[in-house]
């Protein structure tokens, strides 16, 4: 059950010449909702992200934002919005204040509402002492930092986020984790891409796995990985992983004993397992190895989560 | 109009943040033009019972007002293949009109920039212009003409090198055939048929007669206004054809 649609998506098709990235998307998203779009590179996440903040037409279909269409009343539909683009696009050659304060005129905001906004999401993010600074001096972290404070320094109702920890380390992602928190705790409803599991699985009420241009399953994080049991065994021979389902650890532990392997790993079920699952994919990454967050695709099987024991050798 | 103003003050911020570099770059050029062409070359030159140097300031205005109303399509390039700026403005509520408004505006003040700069330098070499209405507003015409074919050119571009091409094979030809540096009756009559249709050769009349405190032609000015109207239009459109 969801509130208000905040943003709703129909019959959504995207045509590049030969590619058909988009294949009739539908969505409804709540007021509130921290809603994950989980998909490998290539898979039409960030097409999405594009139409609803008007950066390309669709091929076929509509999305509304708030109510507002974003083919038909545009100007509208974006001011509903807050996006923190995939790559870096803050104006290098400016400080840290004067992209914003731009960023607040575009919305229309008065010198005074840019001045206080500036000052107070400045501190939201952590870098009130970064105010006069060129961003060209600032570290890809705090550059994305800043691209946040300037998503959500006119209050949007919708926050599009396109990969926001993409390239950062665990530290400064767990940090932006805990700011896309607190956005949705203020009543933002947030559309988070990704492709790193984790942060879909720590952030997300609800996610969609997306493959090839269309949605294979909703719902929330907890409910998919119910779907498969509670732990996994990995076991690897000859250099072929494998991974089998359990209810319960010891289950689990069991079914390892009396095999012949070169290793096994028991672990928690995560939300990769879930979308293995659902789509058939090997990894997340399938699609791209060279840009997968466990640093590049294996031979078979998919990476490990935490709370698992790993053992060599065999019986 | 808060969406044109960011726009426009986006580029006032990164010109104000360079201004010494780009008031030497915009002196460069027309130093040596007056060095080479008016000074040592043009000095015992008659033209149209006025020095060379006289005849050449003008059309140098004239040439500046252009060449820099274009430069903003550089600008505007890097912004968008470099610094992805140009997707801020997409996804924000700022209509396609707003967006080259900001920019057009932007041009005009580089262009008056660059005409001080020029004027400043005509002083030293002894040529003084009559600033009035008509030369101001040749300028502003010009410089908006050429700021919105700069935004048009920036949108259609593919990559940064492509800017060049058409800076080379459109406005550096423009410059020199444009009634900057020579009348254009010295040309053949089909050539000069040619010439006349060269929003430059009006700017460079109008500017002219109007630095000596004569009353240039209005038709020149009808003619501005009508190419503006329609490369404003056109550069609307190209901004909304960018989206894709």
């Amino acid at each position: 059950m969801i509130n208000q649609s905040m943003i709703k998506i129909s019959n959504l098709h995207k045509r590049f010449g030969k590619v058909h990235a988009l294949r009739g998307v539908n969505l409804n998203i709540g007021e509130g909702e921290l809603f994950a779009y989980l998909g490998p590179n290539g898979s039409g996440k960030t097409t999405t992200i594009r139409i609803l903040t008007s950066l390309t037409n669709p091929t076929e279909g509509e999305a509304f934002l708030n109510g507002y269409s974003v083919l038909k009343q545009r100007l509208d539909a974006k001011m509903q919005c807050g996006v923190v683009a995939q790559h870096i696009n803050l104006d290098n050659e400016l400080t840290v204040e004067e992209n914003l304060s731009i960023h607040g005129m575009l919305f229309g905001m008065g010198k005074k509402d840019r001045a206080k906004a500036i000052d107070e999401f400045l501190e939201y993010v952590d870098l009130a002492d970064r105010k006069k600074t060129l961003i060209k001096q600032l570290s890809g972290g705090l550059k994305r930092r800043v691209m946040i404070a300037r998503a959500l320094m006119h209050r949007p109702k919708i926050v599009f986020l396109d990969e926001p920890t993409v390239g950062l380390d665990p530290s400064i992602r767990r940090k932006i984790w805990s700011f896309i928190k607190k956005a949705q705790n203020d009543g933002a409803t947030i559309l988070l891409t990704t492709h790193y599991i984790e942060e879909a699985e720590f952030l997300a009420d609800r996610v969609a796995f997306l493959d090839t241009g269309s949605i294979v399953v909703i719902d929330s994080p907890q409910n998919l990985m119910d779907r498969m049991g509670a732990w996994a065994l990995d076991t690897m021979n000859n250099g072929d992983i494998s991974t089998e389902y359990f209810k319960s650890r010891e289950q689990a532990e069991a079914s390892a004993k009396g095999r012949q392997y070169t290793g096994f790993t028991v672990r928690r079920v995560n939300l990769e397992d879930a979308f293995i699952a659902q789509t058939g994919k090997k990894t997340i990454g399938e699609a791209a190895p060279a840009k997968s967050p466990h640093g590049g695709a294996h031979s078979s099987g998919h990476g490990h989560g935490g709370h698992g024991s790993h053992q060599k050798g065999g019986h | 109009m808060n969406g044109s103003f960011a726009v426009y003050y986006r580029e006032m911020v990164i010109l104000k943040r360079k201004i010494f570099k780009q008031i030497a770059s915009m002196a460069v050029s027309p130093l040596l033009y007056l060095a080479a062409f008016g000074f040592a070359m043009g000095r015992d030159f008659d033209m149209d019972g006025m020095t060379y140097m006289q005849f050449l300031v003008p059309g140098l205005v004239a040439m500046a007002s252009m060449t820099q109303a274009f430069s903003i399509a550089s600008e505007i390039n890097i912004s968008r293949f470099y610094w992805h700026i140009f997707e801020e403005f997409q996804s924000a509520p700022l209509a396609n009109v707003q967006y080259v408004i900001g920019e057009v505006a932007a041009a005009i003040t580089r262009a008056l920039l660059a005409v001080s700069v020029i004027m400043v330098l005509a002083l030293c070499f002894g040529v003084t212009l009559s600033i009035n209405l008509y030369f101001v507003g040749a300028i502003v015409i010009n410089a908006a003409l050429f700021g919105s074919v700069a935004v048009i050119c920036a949108m259609l571009v593919k990559s940064h090198a492509d800017q060049s091409l058409v800076t080379s094979f459109i406005i550096t030809p423009m410059a020199f055939l444009g009634g900057t540096f020579f009348p254009l009756d010295r040309m053949p009559g089909a050539v000069q048929a040619i010439l006349k249709l060269l929003p430059l050769t009006h700017a460079a009349k109008a500017i002219r007669t109007s630095a000596h405190g004569g009353v240039p032609p209005l038709f020149s000015y009808a003619l501005l206004l009508v190419l503006f109207g329609v490369f404003f239009s056109i550069a609307i459109i190209c901004v909304n054809k960018a989206r894709n």
